[in-house]
């Protein structure tokens, strides 16, 4: 059976979900990687630690620029199979711990505390040269920090890119949330406590269910009531279903405390 | 270097499959029951999203309970 809704409708839907978001993924990891580059660049050195971000962002586009066309190469209802259900195993780990978080389950994520640890372990680290690179363990901190936090955002550009045929525009919107969230970070020199970044977490985690769930289901075999549309669908149960959740449980301790 | 290989496959397994491999097992076993029935011509679309409101309620539900 298949349901019609026009190629142009579908089109929006997909652009506007796939570029919401990989922006707020790239947002929340660009954030976290910015406390500790703010944390190593002002306890330690900035050219190191500038010269860390600049060869981690090179490693992750290099990743794009390979994985992109190759990932895109696989044959669409293959690649909407695999994909769908590798990023809905994703999605779900992002979406538990968001629930989690919200219920007073496992602890906010908080970049105050963050700067402030990481601040403490680069004062009382010592110094050492390698090459071009003044400080070798700034360096090596940032470099980390930039290429773990980026993996996460080149898979969901990878991902979303291809399945909606669409890596540059995937792309494009990782870039801009880098650029929004390192221009803030640079201008004001502190840890960006004040970004929404739970909330953004538990929106993240509702998109990739939704999108696996939509992926993956149509690359074996199903057809969507609706067509794309059903991500809206998706994307409300799957949201209403969290925050259901979120708030039992939040009621049970409080009631068994 | 068998150590590091170890170390790197770990990585990866922990970074897509995390701590709850019931999850990982339910959804490959929803998207296979999906690929089963649509092929034998009933319409399967409902199965991925109850699979996935069950495994993310016993999921939360044991993290809540195990304290992790």
């Amino acid at each position: 059976m298949t349901y019609g809704v026009g190629l142009k409708g579908r089109r929006h839907v997909n652009s506007a979900a796939l570029f919401l978001t990989v922006f707020l993924a790239c947002a929340v990891e660009a954030v976290e990687a910015t406390t500790v580059v703010l944390a190593v660049g002002t306890a330690r050195e900035w050219r190191s630690a500038l010269i860390g971000v600049a060869t981690g962002l090179l490693l992750l586009a290099v990743l794009v620029a390979v994985l992109g066309p190759a990932v895109s190469a696989v044959p669409l209802n293959g690649l909407r199979l695999l994909v769908g259900g590798v990023l809905l195993i994703f999605g779900l780990q992002w979406l538990r711990k968001a629930v989690l978080r919200a219920s007073g389950h496992k602890a906010l994520h908080d970049e105050d505390a963050v700067f402030r640890e990481q601040l403490a372990a680069a004062q009382s680290a010592s110094a050492g040269r390698y090459g071009p690179v003044r400080d070798w363990y700034g360096f090596t901190v940032v470099f980390k920090s930039v290429v773990l936090e980026g993996l996460e955002v080149v898979f969901i550009v990878v991902t979303f890119g291809a399945n909606a045929h669409d890596v540059p525009g995937a792309a494009v919107a990782a870039v801009i949330a880098i650029l929004v969230v390192t221009g803030v970070g640079v201008a004001i020199r502190a840890p960006l406590s004040r970004v929404p970044e739970n909330t953004m977490k538990f929106v993240v985690g509702v998109m990739l269910c939704a999108f696996g769930t939509f992926w993956g289901a149509e690359g074996a075999g199903a057809s969507w009531p609706g067509s794309d549309l059903a991500i809206l669908a998706l994307v409300m149960l799957y949201g209403g279903v969290a925050l259901l959740l979120a708030g039992a449980l939040r009621d049970r301790s409080k009631a068994s405390s | 270097m068998i150590a590091r290989l170890k170390g790197f496959a770990r990585f990866w397994f922990d970074f897509f499959v995390g701590d709850d491999r019931t999850v990982a097992v339910g959804v490959v076993v929803a998207l296979a029951a999906t690929y089963g029935l649509s092929h034998a011509g009933v319409p399967a679309w409902w199965m991925t999203p109850a699979t996935v409101l069950i495994l993310l309620t016993q999921s939360v539900r044991w993290k809540a309970r195990s304290g992790k």
